[in-house]
């Protein structure tokens, strides 16, 4: 069984009202964000794939394995995918207790295809101290993270995520996430992770694709997608860009590490982070301003020699500034007025001040 | 309730008599038989109206609750007509080489079924109802066949209403006269059930024999519905 390979996924329907319309590929590693707004078909797409929902015209593929093929009359009922689906509401079963619910699927998959052990499943979610609790005593953020490892338990070689943070409040959020990061980092399951809030897919993506009214509008790298100017990712006040880049060198007696990256350095503070480790940082496109000169005399730490790749119009008043720094791409969100003063075009050298960037991951 | 504590002093409950006691074993040998026929088809029944969304659901829902408002007699009645010799069950039966239903226990416990079908579809219906997809879609995306689900997971969640389904079913069997009237007649030992004799024993002024096996009834109706009050409260609080 080759677990690296990737998925090709081809739905065309027209469900009630709305037109699923995609041919799409993920990548066999790492984090795909099905992204878009409410109501594009991120979910459908999703339950297309799981098999959940049976598209009249689909195809799917994992790696060499066809799961559907309307054309040929293929179509492998759910229950026959080695696959782990969270749902949006963790579907915990109610009369199982934690330990029960994680058993449920890991005891229906033969032995030979169990990879993971439970023990490492309980123990990436953290569950340890609840496998004895019944589903109803758990917290909301617990309940999530039940219903990850569930999925996981089962070996999967694909990880399905139905917008598993959307209804858990900020805090239960901040409670799930580095679980979630976790995971991306730590196992080799591809995961297609289906949200519509911008900080989730910012921290967990390695690859986007947004969708919008049933199609693919755009598809690529997380920090690529978010700073194209033609997609709504790329504007308001949420916009930001991403830079990955590693620790290159430390400055204790400041609090200070610097992590390197095609565009220049980033200072970051107080990141407790090794020589080496790689980091990936949010700059809001807010935070960012430009200079035509380099600026001297600032306290600004991080600046980077860049030029201007695209503007557009984002709120009246406001103009959306994309940056190629080195090849890393950067947003900046000026005011008309200073667009205009700088006579800022495509191609124009600039200095970008970045006043504040977080640490992602 | 009061009036049966009222009634004693007038009528001194009486020891069953051989005949008596064959009409109570009798009787809760077709409601047994009965309850375990009525899971066994308002299951599947229950199941396809909980999911079906077609108009043939008002349909069978409709058919199946019939039996709420309808005489039992005239259900009997037409079951009897199409028992008979002349009815197409009849016939069917008859060429079978199984004679005819009419006046045997077996007729009992077709009518039965059909009387108590709403007692026990309904609760099931409603549970199934409200367990609804989500849990059935997380145990096929954890490998668990569509029957595995059913056993594994539907059953355990619908417990509360399989109990509620059982006791009506089989309490409601106890208690029914018309529909054994029409289609078993009072054959001793075959269709003379509890009701059935009751109705005798006041035939034959014998009150205080109608008594011993009414109050029986009545204290076990009680009982039996007492108890699901409690186990569904029960299950309400956990």
């Amino acid at each position: 069984m080759t677990q690296a390979a990737p998925i090709a996924a081809r739905f065309r329907q027209v469900f009630d009202g709305f037109a699923l319309d995609v041919n799409v590929e993920f990548p066999a590693r790492g984090v795909s964000a099905v992204f878009g707004p409410s109501g594009s078909g991120k979910t459908t797409l999703l339950r297309c794939i799981a098999g959940l929902q049976r598209c009249a015209n689909g195809y799917l593929r994992i790696g060499a394995d066809v799961w559907q093929d309307e054309s040929a009359k293929v179509f492998r009922p759910v229950h026959q995918r080695p696959l782990g689906f969270v749902f949006q509401e963790a579907n915990l079963f109610a009369h199982l207790s934690v330990l029960q619910n994680l058993e449920f699927g890991r005891l229906r998959v033969p032995v030979a295809q169990q990879k993971l052990p439970l023990a490492q499943a309980i123990d990436l979610l953290g569950l340890g101290a609840l496998l004895h609790r019944q589903t109803t005593a758990l917290s909301g953020g617990e309940r999530q993270r039940v219903g990850i490892a569930r999925a996981l338990a089962t070996s999967p070689r694909v990880l399905l995520m139905d917008e598993p943070l959307a209804s858990l409040d900020a805090q239960r959020k901040a409670e799930v996430l580095p679980y979630l990061e976790r995971l991306a980092a730590e196992l080799e399951v591809p995961i297609v992770y289906v949200s519509h809030a911008v900080d989730e897919v910012a921290r967990l993506a390695d690859h986007v694709v947004f969708i919008e009214a049933g199609r693919v509008a755009a598809t690529g790298a997380t920090g690529d997608v978010m700073t194209r100017l033609e997609l709504p990712l790329a504007h308001g006040d949420a916009a930001a860009s991403i830079i990955d880049a590693v620790v290159s060198s430390l400055e204790p007696q400041y609090f200070l590490s610097y992590a390197s990256f095609a565009g220049g350095q980033i200072s970051l503070i107080n990141s407790q982070r090794k020589v080496g480790d790689v980091v990936r940082v949010r700059v809001q496109a807010r935070d960012v301003s430009i200079s035509l000169l380099r600026p001297a005399s600032t306290s600004v730490q991080n600046i980077f020699s860049a030029t201007v790749v695209g503007l557009a119009d984002d709120s009246p008043g406001q103009v959306m500034v994309a940056l190629s720094a080195g090849g890393t791409r950067l947003l900046a969100r000026l005011t008309q007025k200073s667009v205009a003063a700088l006579a800022l075009v495509p191609g124009t050298p600039v200095f970008a001040q970045v006043k504040g960037v977080a640490v992602l991951r | 309730m009061l009036l049966l504590l009222l009634l004693p002093p007038l009528l001194p409950l009486q020891p069953l008599d051989p005949s008596a006691l064959q009409a109570v074993w009798l009787t809760a040998k077709l409601a047994t038989i009965t309850t375990v026929l009525l899971l066994l088809v308002g299951t599947p029944l229950a199941w396809w109206l909980a999911g079906a969304r077609s108009r043939t659901k008002s349909v069978v829902g409709a058919l199946v609750a019939l039996p709420l408002v309808l005489p039992p007699v005239v259900i009997g009645f037409y079951l009897l007509m199409l028992m008979g010799p002349n009815g197409p069950v009849g016939q069917l039966t008859q060429s079978m080489g199984l004679g005819l239903l009419p006046f045997t226990f077996s007729a009992l416990v077709i009518g039965s079924v059909f009387y108590s079908l709403p007692f026990v579809v309904q609760p099931l219906q409603n549970a199934f109802e409200a367990i609804g997809l989500k849990p059935l879609e997380a145990a096929a995306t954890l490998r668990a066949s569509p029957l595995d689900t059913f056993f594994s997971v539907v059953l355990p969640l619908a417990k509360p209403a399989y109990i509620t389904a059982a006791v009506m079913g089989f309490a409601h069997t106890v208690g029914e006269f018309g529909i054994v009237l029409m289609i078993g007649g009072n054959i001793p030992g075959a269709t003379r059930v509890m009701s059935v004799q009751i109705y005798d024993h006041v035939e034959a002024m014998q009150y205080s024999q109608a008594h011993t096996l009414a109050a029986g009834l009545l204290v076990f109706s009680f009982v039996v519905l007492l108890g699901l009050q409690w186990t569904n409260r029960r299950a309400s609080l956990t």
